[in-house]
């Protein structure tokens, strides 16, 4: 069951109009992940809801598996809906919780208990069954809010920023879980989140917003590798953009502080995004000041090394570095420095993005 | 302690109707604000209309004279008398247990917040019965009060002490009920500060809960000028002496002049609706103003 | 004399605590102990014997016959009430809300005689429901519904915080996974509700029972009949029987105590559940 969504608008009215999400239209690919993903404001949760229903959209349309649903009340839809604050019923037991969406369709008692015995054991919480929700964990209260989605056997699950309100560890963990979990149930799945790792890690296809639109949509690693403006790059994996010129083949940044040999034509400007990983460190002994970049700060995390490099004009470019090739250099506070860019993109600035 | 509520407007709650999740059918909606409307009419709309349209029934002159006349008046004294005395009192008690209650712990807490709250579930009879065994013709202090020469019950000591007990708890619910919802972090910076106990309570406590200390004001003063119960029992019903507001419908009324009674039972009537208007625009300018949340329903 | 240890460092704590018993003993210990010793004066025996007189009794079973189904009542309407304030905007809902208050405002004495001229055989309510067949004033009936009037703001007051603070993703959660309105209403905000429901019941239920001005005209005061318990307690210190008074004092007391404590141990499963 593929979601796709067409020119699809929302505004929120009041004294101050805002608008949510403007004209999106994408489409998510069968028993796949998608990830929406985008900073706060992005219009993310809202296009969430209004493919759950939970919000009525001012034009465009909703399809599932290219069935128009934009006038499908919610409750009909069938999608699962798992809420960042997971919503399970305080006052129902997990067994109760779990079954509620059969209970209101009027299944019976034996195969509903059947279903939750199954979906427990589904989410690894066998035995859970007369725990009240106040009893559980963080990781295992969204366990169970997934369950209670699944158990309906929806066309499409909906997950709200899952993992949100979690501990990093536990988070770190319910990640890998949900990615095998999916493997397992192969339900197509819409994803929202803020947290770019998890987008990257998690998804087959992601949907970056900004703003109410959207900004790039793809496989992760195309949007990684080939971002196709500067917040694309700097919001997944932290990218530095600098502008620069072609000079006898080399593309010169921050006077002269960061170069690299380019095959464009001399004298165009031009414009990187530079990951951290993608520079290239030598040290310098002497040379012209001016000229020169200077590392103001090293700090060790882990096996990576991260250093804030000054750079000549006085912009700061951040490096990184795993532990062996940083000791290969020998590199301490206040040296100079000269850098290369490994690999990041260099291109012709054809127009400003913002 | 029982209902506090903070009256908030939520943000969700100005697009629950816009929520598809979070709206009812609008036929349900309709009938269940018929419902609701008529249950109000009946209840609370008829028994406020009656007052007025049997108090003006016999005509404007008769009206007046009802509450014109000689008793009358000094019932209004009386009863003006009454809140006048009970209230600054009963101020003061609030004040000092909402500080005590709200800003320390200790053995016992419990059992003073419990009995705080005994009058509003006694019996007004109950509670008129009790000042009559203590300062009655048989009561505890009937030797020392016959010495003294002073009369107590069936008197105007009797009934302004009774309407004392009854509203006694009043501002202390409400000014404890705000004090605990806005906490004591200013109080505890002043005091890093350098400031001595009564500098904190005056210039950093007052002026935060304020609103609420008019709210129990505004309460009490209803209460008072309305108790009927406990006075009753109290007050022997000398007219012209030992009768408050209430008390003198109670004997028009029984005395069968219907129109005099809802007269005079007009003006309290009149006074009823003041104070739910102040009521009001007290919870609204402490709203607006945010110096902590008026608590509404803490009266219960 | 530091006796216990307080915990909290702002000053106050020695003036505060002396004033507050000071004044609670004067005005609240010392009136309840007399209730108290005067009534066990009276000997065990004797005091159940007066107790349970027969017309001691047809009192107190109709203040609680028909407290109970006035808070029963009250209860379901204040439901209604309390969910068309907060969910519903309509012209006038301040206007309403604010009504609801009335019977907080509203001396008793006056709510008393506005609530007979409406129901007697000639008021307003009172001739059509005759001719349905059904006396209003002067009956047990006509003490429910000045009940009513008098309970009103209890539930209503004590649900609409609770329905004001309900988080929507509960209500939405339930339409995602098909439940309509009716169902999420019965199974997920109901239960939700309920135990301010309970709260707003049993205090509606404790005034009721001890309600004199509202109810003392409509009911007609015929003994054994529509004789409410604190209007035959003034019967009787009016005949100088102290000991029959005090006595059916000290039961109403008891069950003022009783659902004061009741309350309390509501409020702190509540807040210990959370």
């Amino acid at each position: 069951m593929s979601v796709t969504v067409q020119n699809l608008t929302k505004r929120f009215g009041g004294r101050r109009e805002v608008v949510g999400v403007d004209e999106i239209s994408f489409n998510c690919p069968e028993h796949r992940i998608t990830s929406l993903l985008g900073p706060s404001g992005s219009g993310k949760s809202t296009l969430l809801r209004l493919v759950a229903g939970l919000e009525v959209p001012d034009a465009g349309a909703v399809c599932i598996n290219g069935v128009d649903i934009t006038n499908v009340p919610v409750r009909q839809r069938n999608v699962g809906f798992v809420f960042q604050n997971y919503a399970l019923f305080r006052h129902m037991t997990v067994a109760e919780n779990i079954a509620f969406g059969l209970t209101v369709r009027k299944a019976q008692k034996a195969q509903i208990q059947e279903r939750v015995a199954e979906l427990l054991s589904l989410v690894q919480l066998s035995g859970y069954e007369k725990r009240l929700p106040d009893q559980l964990s963080g990781g295992q209260r969204q366990r169970i809010a997934l369950a209670r989605a699944l158990a309906i056997r929806p066309k499409v699950l909906l997950l709200d920023e899952p993992f949100g309100a979690l501990d990093a560890q536990v988070r770190v963990e319910l990640r890998e879980w949900l990615h095998r979990l999916h493997e397992q149930t192969q339900v197509t799945t819409l994803l929202v989140t803020h947290d770019q790792e998890e987008a990257l890690e998690l998804s087959d296809h992601v949907v970056l917003l900004r703003d109410g639109k959207i900004e790039q949509a793809g496989a992760p690693t195309e949007l990684y590798e080939r971002p196709a403006n500067a917040f694309v790059a700097s919001f997944l994996g932290g990218a530095t953009i600098l502008s620069g010129r072609v000079v006898r083949g080399q593309a010169l940044f921050a006077e002269e502080g960061l170069s690299t040999a380019v095959d464009l034509a001399e004298g165009s400007i031009v414009e990187a995004f530079i990951r951290p990983h993608d520079v290239r460190l030598a040290k310098v002994k002497g040379g012209t000041p001016a000229k020169v970049a200077r590392v103001e700060r090293l700090i060790r995390i882990g096996g990576f090394v991260k250093l804030a490099v000054a750079l000549p004009n006085g912009d700061r470019i951040s490096v990184q570095m795993p532990q062996h090739e940083f000791l290969e250099h020998g590199i301490e506070q206040g040296d100079s420095v000269l850098l290369d860019l490994r690999h990041g993109q260099v291109t012709p600035r054809l127009s400003y993005s913002i | 302690m029982t209902g506090v509520a903070v009256k908030r407007t939520s943000a969700e709650g100005l697009h629950h109707h816009e929520r598809p999740a979070l709206s009812d059918p609008v036929l349900a909606r309709r009938v269940l604000i018929f419902l609701a409307l008529a249950f109000v009419a009946v209840f609370l709309g008829l028994p406020l209309l009656i007052v007025f349209s049997s108090a003006l029934k016999e005509g404007f002159g008769v009206y007046l004279a009802a509450i014109s006349d000689a008793e009358t008046l000094s019932a209004v004294r009386l009863s003006l008398l009454a809140a006048g005395i009970s209230i600054p009192l009963n101020l003061a008690f609030g004040m000092a247990a909402a500080w005590l209650l709200s800003k320390y712990d200790f053995p016992g807490k419990s059992v003073i917040t419990t009995l705080i709250d005994l009058p509003f579930s006694v019996s007004p009879v109950v509670a008129g019965l009790m000042f009559v065994l203590l300062f009655g013709a048989n009561g505890w202090f009937a030797p020392l009060l016959s010495a003294a020469d002073i009369k107590i019950i069936f008197a105007v000591p009797g009934v302004v002490l009774v309407t004392t007990f009854v509203t006694f708890p009043l501002v202390a619910r409400e000014v404890l009920a705000v004090m605990q919802a806005q906490g004591s972090d200013e109080e505890e910076a002043a005091l890093t500060l350098g400031a001595r106990g009564w500098t904190v309570f005056f210039r950093i406590t007052l002026p935060k809960v304020k609103w609420g200390v008019l709210y129990g004001v505004i309460l009490t003063n209803a209460r008072a000028m309305g108790e009927f119960g406990a006075v009753s029992v109290v007050s022997g019903h000398i007219r012209g002496e030992t009768n408050t507001l209430p008390l003198h419908v109670e004997i028009l009324y029984g005395e069968y002049q219907f129109a005099s009674a809802f007269a005079v039972a007009s003006l309290l009537g009149l006074l009823a609706l003041v104070s739910l208007v102040a009521k009001h625009w007290v919870e609204w300018q402490a709203a607006r103003r945010r110096t902590g949340d008026v608590i509404k329903g803490a009266a219960t | 004399m530091r006796l216990f240890t307080k915990r909290g460092v702002l000053p106050g704590f020695g003036p505060s605590l002396g004033f507050v018993v000071f004044y609670m003993s004067l005005l609240l210990l010392l009136p309840l102990s007399a209730l108290i010793l005067r009534a066990s004066g009276v000997g065990l025996g004797e005091f159940f014997r007066i107790a349970t007189e027969p017309r001691v009794m047809a009192a107190y079973q109709l203040s609680f016959g028909t407290s109970f189904a006035a808070a029963t009542c009250n209860a379901v309407f204040g439901v209604l009430l309390a969910w068309v304030l907060v969910r519903y905007p309509f012209p006038g809902r301040k206007l309403v809300d604010a009504m609801v208050d009335l019977p907080f405002a509203l001396p008793t004495a006056v709510a008393g005689i506005a609530l007979t001229a409406i129901y007697a055989p000639s008021g307003w309510l009172g001739a059509p429901l005759l001719k349905l067949g059904m006396k209003a004033a002067f009956t047990p009936f006509g003490i429910f519904l000045a009940l009513v009037f008098v309970g009103i703001p209890f539930v209503v007051r004590t649900v609409q915080p609770v329905l004001e603070d309900l988080e929507a993703s509960l209500e939405e959660a339930a339409a995602v996974l098909g439940a309509t309105r009716l169902q999420t209403f019965v199974k997920v905000l109901l239960p939700q509700l309920f135990p301010a429901v309970v709260t707003g019941f049993t205090l509606a239920f404790a005034r009721g029972v001890g309600e004199y001005g509202s109810v003392v005209f409509i009911s007609g005061n015929m003994p054994m009949k529509t004789e409410i318990a604190p209007l035959l307690i003034i019967t009787k210190l009016e005949q100088y029987d102290y000991a029959g008074a005090t006595v059916i004092a000290c039961v109403m007391l008891g069950v003022s105590f009783l659902s004061l404590f009741a309350l309390n141990l509501l409020q702190r499963r509540r807040t210990g559940a959370r």
